[in-house]
């Protein structure tokens, strides 16, 4: 279509507040920002996207199952019959009954399970979200500055997270946690965060790459509107779906990660409570397979519940997918 | 074609050295190679000054990573501090050994999750599209050590129930068979299905998510148009430009994979560069431990490099960028 | 046997007839109507205009009659697409793939995308003939397509021939789709939206292209388009479409000097007259309707300056009718009657003196 040389009727809205007509809810992915100021549609973005999501079978299943198990996690000293540490020698390897409310049994040293994995279940969740909140922070802004600046910044920046991805991951954050890390929770969070932004650093960048040459940041550069604010009102809340997507999923990553360093010896140590070294602890005693199941299976749940809630966030946050069904 | 080899060839080699560089740094800073050595009683303070002037510790770190490249370049890879027996021998014996886990593991991976990703493109909603879909939502989530645990407890529990040995769950070989026996293969079984299975998922995924993407666009619409049969249009245009992405993907999950035989070494007890890593590092085996970050570093870059020409063929638009 | 005009010419019989053709999409909000009950003829060697905007149905007509349409969730609820005496829609797979490609053939809107990137371009055009020619050897297909790009002024067609899609510019990519589509000297072209996705002057050289290649095969077309220039300049007749229906139809010449629908008389305003001086544009107010949720009666009634709301409008379908005498002619307006005597502002000055 061939723009108009002719000036449009005087009751089209001008350039100026053309920055005004994108709202962070009209900007989750609608492209034609003019013709959607015309439609009162901007406001319903977010109910969009919010039905979509509550119509997500599987998310709104995985959503109620983190609902309970964080729950369970958060306030594990009332949820818990036992406390992490009570040890029972009369009661020692246990298999799983409801006699004295030993679902999950006992250990070696008659130490209830269940209470020892709902415990574990609060670590991994406050891992799991330190590491996703303050790796998707850092992640943000270095996409930000390396995707909206370009140049040489975007260079050494982009230059730094490929090189990343050549390490051997779990290696480095092996050796990072047995070095640096001393057993300790929250310094393995941080180790872990550390590594983690590289990949919502990328997606970030796209985004500004792509968006920084768009009409309405021209017209809002036109306006005299600084850089900080473009990014922030304009380009930032058309991440907002990948950032979460991505930090959604983030959580379960970290959660994995933490468990697998642990497991090997490295990452929390006892007496904190972890998942992966109560896994780590069946290893002794095979046969009593709840030790090493019921944990693990713990993980699993969770880590499958956090993808289903990720999956249906992307589904309702992206636009792009067209899922058609018959 | 050929400036695009040898651009990404001489690409990767300042990746290789900073790579090195980096790792080099981290771990001196992070760990002091002689610490241990501090607390222990039989070395006298000047014991401890005359070792850290060996080696070279009073310096500061650029040249100390000279220093320890020559040293690599001449003596391969050095000693260790610890046991002050030379690195290399362990290193390329274990390599050896997680190579071949990890290889059969990987082609096993990619000839099925290729297969099954395009099936279940093509047959998008079917029943085995359905059920695919969730396995590989299951390997995605599951954490590569608890699989292996598993697994070795179901089929100790087949030994200890039926008395039948499928699969060994400890160690490389009984003693005096070799490397491409079938004893072998019943050791090596179980870590290579635990890392085959996690890979799977991946690559199912992606190879579906891949057809799909490639069914939809404009070019496989015009092969349609010009009356092409569904099958050649599947196969000659779909097929060849939905791989392209799963070389990427492939080339990145070499990270995970060694990743994933550190942990399946660990749970089955095999002699691999993996095993090494973790007792070395539990020892605090510093030179070790760098030793086995640069050459999974190597190993890993090169791959990059070779999916990287790989792209090259398959895509001609990035041989001209 | 010949069909007969109104006004006793021989006409030859037309290369394509479609009647009735419903085509629907179940989607999660609802079942889109895009294609409601079009009928319309394509005689040998015109050119057919079909003019709408986004959504008006008219890519999903001219797909869903080649069976590129989708087919969950698209459905060709009813219809007939005659060709060659044999139903188009009737047929089997196997069959319409033989049509496809062929002697229908069909050109795509963006070219960037519309060429397989990893293959050459060659290679792509030597494709569209072997598939239905399987028997000729390569290098006879080789020559042909080489032969093909240069008739549709591609510079060195030999060369060319060797190269990948990314290094042709858009317009050429454009004209080896236009070549690819006559490989096979296809008796009807379908070309939907082929310019706009390429610069204006680009356009006007693919245009070319197209009036040569025209010339050179004697294949009907219909030129699907939102381009009212483009239609003036290359079509001999017109069908207008909106809200998947038809609302008018004509020789291009009627339609644009003598429009007889609310909707063509709004298109015909909304464009600049580059002879005049004009304050402002004049868009038709609105929106397009929803093919979910369609008004109802006349799809076009809210937006109309005829209806003013009146019952006939909001309540009944309007049929697709003769207007002005002859049968050539037609409109869906209940009112199109009031239109006779109105002239758009491409019309010709009427003489002094009277006559129209």
């Amino acid at each position: 279509m061939s723009e108009p040389t002719v000036p449009v009727h005087p009751e089209k809205p001008s350039v100026e507040h053309l920055g005004d007509l994108v709202v962070p809810g009209m900007a989750l992915g609608v492209d034609n920002t003019y013709e959607a100021g015309l439609e009162l549609k901007a406001r319903s973005q977010w109910s969009y996207a919010r039905r979509r999501f509550l119509r997500h079978r599987l998310a709104m299943t995985g959503l109620v199952v983190l609902v309970l198990l964080f729950g369970a996690g958060i306030f594990a000293n009332l949820v818990a019959p036992y406390s992490f540490e009570a040890i029972d020698l009369t009661n020692v390897l246990q298999g799983p009954t409801t006699v004295a409310h030993h679902f999950f049994g006992t250990d070696e040293i008659g130490r209830d399970f269940f209470s020892r994995v709902i415990f574990g279940i609060r670590t991994s969740m406050e891992v799991g979200v330190f590491v996703a909140f303050v790796s998707s922070i850092i992640g943000v802004i270095v996409g930000a500055v390396s995707g909206y600046y370009g140049g040489w910044i975007d260079n050494i920046l982009m230059r730094i997270t490929d090189l990343v991805l050549t390490l051997p991951a779990l290696a480095i954050l092996l050796t990072a946690a047995a070095l640096l890390g001393q057993g300790s929770q929250w310094r393995v969070s941080v180790i872990l965060a550390l590594f983690f932004w590289t990949g919502l650093a990328r997606i970030v960048r796209g985004v500004f790459l792509s968006l920084r040459e768009k009409e309405y940041v021209e017209a809002a550069k036109a306006a005299g509107s600084g850089d900080i604010r473009i990014m922030f009102r304009h380009i930032l809340p058309n991440t907002l779906g990948p950032i979460v997507v991505n930090g959604t999923l983030s959580v379960g990553a970290a959660i994995i990660v933490e468990a697998a360093l642990s497991f090997l010896g490295f990452g929390i140590k006892p007496p904190t409570p972890s998942l992966g070294s109560l896994i780590a602890s069946g290893q002794q005693f095979p046969q009593k397979w709840w030790i090493t199941v019921f944990p693990g299976l713990t993980l699993l749940v969770i880590v499958i519940a956090i993808n289903f809630v990720g999956d249906g966030l992307r589904d309702a946050l992206d636009p792009q997918q067209r899922r058609v069904r018959a | 074609m050929l400036t695009y080899i040898t651009r990404r060839i001489l690409y990767s080699i300042p990746v290789l050295i900073v790579s090195t560089f980096l790792i080099f740094t981290f771990v001196s800073l992070a760990g002091n190679p002689t610490d241990n050595l501090r607390a222990n009683p039989q070395f006298s303070v000047i014991t401890y000054n005359n070792l850290q002037h060996k080696y070279h510790l009073d310096r500061a770190i650029p040249v100390r990573y000279w220093f320890w490249v020559k040293d690599a370049v001449e003596h391969k890879l050095g000693s260790s501090l610890v046991t002050s027996q030379p690195i290399w021998p362990d290193i390329s014996r274990t390599m050896g050994h997680t190579a071949q886990v990890i290889i059969i593991a990987e082609i096993l991976a990619l000839i099925l999750g290729v297969a099954v990703g395009i099936f279940s493109a093509i047959r998008q909603y079917s029943p085995f599209d359905y059920f695919f879909t969730s396995a590989s939502f299951l390997g995605y989530a599951m954490p590569t050590f608890w699989l292996a645990l598993l697994l070795q407890i179901l089929f100790v529990d087949i030994y200890l129930k039926w008395h039948v040995r499928i699969f060994y769950t400890a160690g490389l070989n009984n003693p005096g068979q070799g490397t491409w026996s079938f004893d072998r293969l019943q050791h090596i079984g179980l870590p290579v299905i635990t890392l085959t299975i996690i890979s799977f998922a991946l690559y199912s995924r992606y190879m579906r998510a891949s057809m799909l993407d490639v069914i939809n666009t404009d070019y496989v619409r015009t092969a349609r148009a010009k009356g092409l049969p569904e099958s050649k249009v599947v196969m000659r245009h779909v097929f060849r430009n939905a791989l392209i992405p799963i070389v990427t993907i492939a080339a990145l999950n070499f990270g995970g994979l060694l990743g994933g035989a550190i942990v399946t070494e660990s749970v089955f007890s095999l002699d691999g560069m993996g095993y090494y890593f973790i007792q070395k590092l539990g020892q605090l085996d510093i030179y070790a431990v760098m030793a086995y970050l640069v050459v999974t570093s190597v190993i890993i870059i090169f791959f990059n490099l070779i999916a990287d020409i790989l792209y090259g063929y398959l895509d001609p638009r990035i041989r001209y960028e | 046997m010949h069909s007969t005009r109104s006004s006793g010419e021989f006409v030859p019989e037309p290369v394509l007839s479609i009647r009735n053709l419903v085509v629907e999409f179940r989607t999660e909000d609802g079942v889109v109507h895009a294609v409601d009950d079009i009928s319309y003829d394509v005689y040998p060697g015109e050119t057919l205009g079909i003019v709408g905007e986004s959504g008006s149905g008219k890519s999903v007509s001219t797909m869903s009659i080649l069976g590129l349409i989708p087919q969950p969730p698209g459905r060709i609820a009813s219809g007939t697409a005659m060709f060659k005496g044999k139903d188009l829609l009737k047929m089997k797979k196997r069959e319409l793939r033989r049509v496809r490609g062929d002697e229908v053939a069909m050109i795509f809107q963006d070219p960037m995308t519309s060429l397989n990137p990893v293959l050459k371009v060659g290679y792509q055009l030597g494709e569209a003939i072997k598939t239905h020619y399987p028997k000729e050897p390569n290098d006879k297909v080789k020559s042909r397509v080489i032969d093909l790009l240069r008739l549709v002024g591609v510079p060195n067609p030999e060369s060319r021939y060797d190269n990948y899609p990314h290094e042709f510019s858009g317009g050429m990519r454009q004209r080896a789709m236009i070549a690819m589509s006559i490989a096979n000297s296809p008796s009807l072209l379908i070309a939907d939206e082929p310019t706009t996705a390429l610069d204006v002057t680009i356009q006007a050289q693919v245009l070319e292209v197209l009036k040569r290649v025209q010339a050179e095969t004697e294949a009907a077309t219909i030129l699907i388009t939102h381009d009212l220039g483009i239609v003036a300049e290359l079509c001999e007749r017109v069908i207008v479409m909106y809200g998947g229906k038809i609302v008018e139809h004509g020789d291009v010449h009627t339609i644009f000097q003598n429009p007889r629908h609310p909707y063509t008389i709004g298109l015909m305003d909304s464009l600049p007259k580059l002879t005049e001086d004009e304050e402002w544009l004049r868009p038709i107010p609105g929106q397009p309707p929803s093919l979910i949720n369609r008004p109802p009666g006349c799809a076009f009634h809210p937006r109309c300056f005829l209806s003013q709301g009146r019952l006939p409008c909001r309540e009944d379908v309007p049929a697709l009718r003769a207007i002005d005498g002859g049968s050539d002619h037609k409109s869906a307006c209940h009112f199109a009657e009031e239109l006779i005597g109105r002239h758009s502002k491409f019309a010709e000055p009427v003489p002094a003196g009277g006559a129209s």
